[in-house]
């Protein structure tokens, strides 16, 4: 049964409209891996959900209940958590003081808090004093997904993951990522890096221009497929 | 020798009173990047609402304690009712709103009180002073004002650095879209901060009324003193819009005493001086 479904759902910056109907399903447990070329619209497809833009309200469903009209504010109270495309973590606030922000509106009981944060990025609780900049860009990724699992997500979507980390970094990201996704989280994980995505996914969504050109498991998937789909050629 | 002394001293207590007028300006914008031009008037209003209490015959006392929540509940309505709407990529509406919004309560307050000149009695201790010693004397309403002025910053700075709300409070000062994503309100936190940064105002309001005259039209310049304490303290940080508050009161005594005629003029004299060598103020800590 879907956990989270889109029907439909449109965005638009502007004038410019960025997705055409993304039709897209989401089970319980599952991981999603979204990928396509820059400006296929997979960012924005992640903050649509998010409720960062706006969309029509009954474009998007969380366990069956519309939550196309809800503010971002709402949305992570309800279990969906985003992490963030570059991270964004909060500049002026410690390693810490960013997770605890992340629980700031929790309202589900869950496993994740600062101890179990700590225990899946053991280095973030030896910097926890330290200013969040002072931080490498992998460590600032684990504070970023740690954050988001503070409000205990059951719907994790990851926005570009592996984005501007070396390839050892990326490994213990996704390592950490296998973890949360053990303790029942349901996974949408947009990314550039095909093999990582491909490897962790049990389905795959490819975006072009704003619509999903192709879906499938990873293995039914052949190279041609996907570049077809990736440029439309 | 002693002269001089006493200058600076008096000069760090009127410091105290600028910062008072400083610290909401300087949350208003630390948070929400907002400037508030109607501030000073915002200030007058409190000292007038004090004078009405006091005038319908509730002791001063219970007026300021009274009027602090008050100006609260104002400043978190204006916020939530006016300037929310007004929020986006934009900083001009909300700075438009403010502008009109400081000749409606200047003209608001003249209507309702007159043109006259108004004082608040704090009875004896106007005049009290403390002898330091040496023929120098402080006076006990301006030391009382300078330790009101380090006790709303040392609140206010455990409000936003030890709890739950200063936490979120600073986290959408820094992102505003990544902290809706944590659940946060962003328009109920800019309500909660001008309702903060207007109980402040009370307090400097009580202060203004107790050492000089006032009357509907001086806001304006309050917010000039304002806006200097907070751009030389450097934006972002409570303590150096204090030391900004000082060193604009301490620039201002110290011209009145070579020549009273100085006496604005240094204070705005230095806030061109510290611009100049330390564009980002003092204590620089936000980022934009």
């Amino acid at each position: 049964m879907a956990v989270l479904e889109t029907d439909g759902l449109t965005a638009f910056y502007g004038d410019f409209q960025a997705l055409f109907g993304i039709t897209f399903a989401l089970d319980e447990g599952e991981t999603v891996a979204i990928i396509g070329a820059n400006g296929a619209g997979k960012s924005t497809f992640l903050k649509s959900i998010a409720g960062l833009l706006p969309r029509p309200a009954f474009a998007v469903r969380l366990g069956g209940r519309d939550i196309g009209a809800l503010p971002a504010y709402e949305i992570v109270k309800l279990g969906v958590a985003l992490v963030p495309e570059g991270r964004r973590l909060f500049s002026s606030l410690s390693v810490e003081e960013n997770l605890l922000v992340g629980a700031y509106g929790r309202h589900i009981d869950g496993p994740w808090d600062l101890a179990t944060v700590y225990r899946l990025f053991p280095v973030l609780r030896e910097r926890r004093s330290a200013p969040s900049t002072a931080l490498s860009g992998g460590q600032q990724q684990m504070v970023a997904i740690g954050r988001s699992l503070m409000s205990n997500p059951r719907i994790l979507l990851c926005d570009e993951l592996s984005l501007g980390l070396a390839p050892i970094v990326i490994r213990d990201i996704y390592a950490a990522l296998a973890d949360i996704k053990k303790r029942g989280t349901s996974v949408v994980l947009v990314e550039q890096d095909l093999v990582h995505a491909m490897s962790v996914a049990d389905r795959a969504y490819c975006f072009q221009e704003g619509r999903v050109s192709l879906t499938g498991r990873p293995q039914e998937l052949t190279r041609d497929a996907i570049h077809a789909a990736y440029f439309g050629l | 020798m002693l002269g001089w002394i006493d200058t600076v001293l008096q000069g760090i207590l009127l410091g105290g009173l600028y910062s008072l007028y400083a610290t909401g300006l300087s949350v208003i914008f630390g948070i929400m990047r907002l400037v508030n031009l109607a501030h000073g008037d915002l200030i007058v209003l409190g000292a007038f609402l004090i004078l009405a209490a006091t005038s319908a015959g509730v002791p001063l006392a219970v007026a300021c304690v009274a009027v602090v929540p008050l100006m609260f509940v104002v400043g978190y309505a204006l916020q939530s009712v006016l300037l929310n709407r007004a929020l986006g990529r934009n900083i001009l509406p909300p700075l438009l709103i403010t502008f009109g919004l400081s000749i409606i309560v200047q003209n608001g307050l003249l209507e309702t009180f007159s043109a006259d000149t108004r004082r608040l009695d704090v009875g004896s201790l106007q005049s009290a002073s403390l002898p330091l010693g040496g023929g120098i004397a402080i006076g006990v309403m301006p030391l009382i004002c300078l330790l009101s002025a380090i006790a709303v910053i040392v609140s206010l700075n455990g409000v936003f650095y030890r709890t739950a709300v200063g936490r979120a409070f600073r986290a959408t000062s820094d992102d505003v879209e990544i902290a809706q994503l944590m659940g946060i309100n962003n328009r109920s936190i800019y309500a909660l901060t001008m309702g903060i940064a207007l109980a402040v105002c009370a307090v400097a309001g009580f202060f203004l009324g107790a050492r000089a005259n006032f009357d509907p039209s001086i806001g304006p310049a309050r917010l000039l003193y304002a806006f200097e304490a907070v751009i030389i303290g450097g934006l972002g940080s409570l303590w150096g819009t204090l030391a900004g508050g000082i060193v604009v009161g301490v620039a201002q005594t110290v011209g009145a005493h070579i020549d009273p005629e100085w006496q604005i003029l240094s204070g705005h004299v230095a806030f061109l001086i510290v611009l100049v060598i330390r564009p980002r103020g003092l204590f620089p800590r936000a980022v934009d």
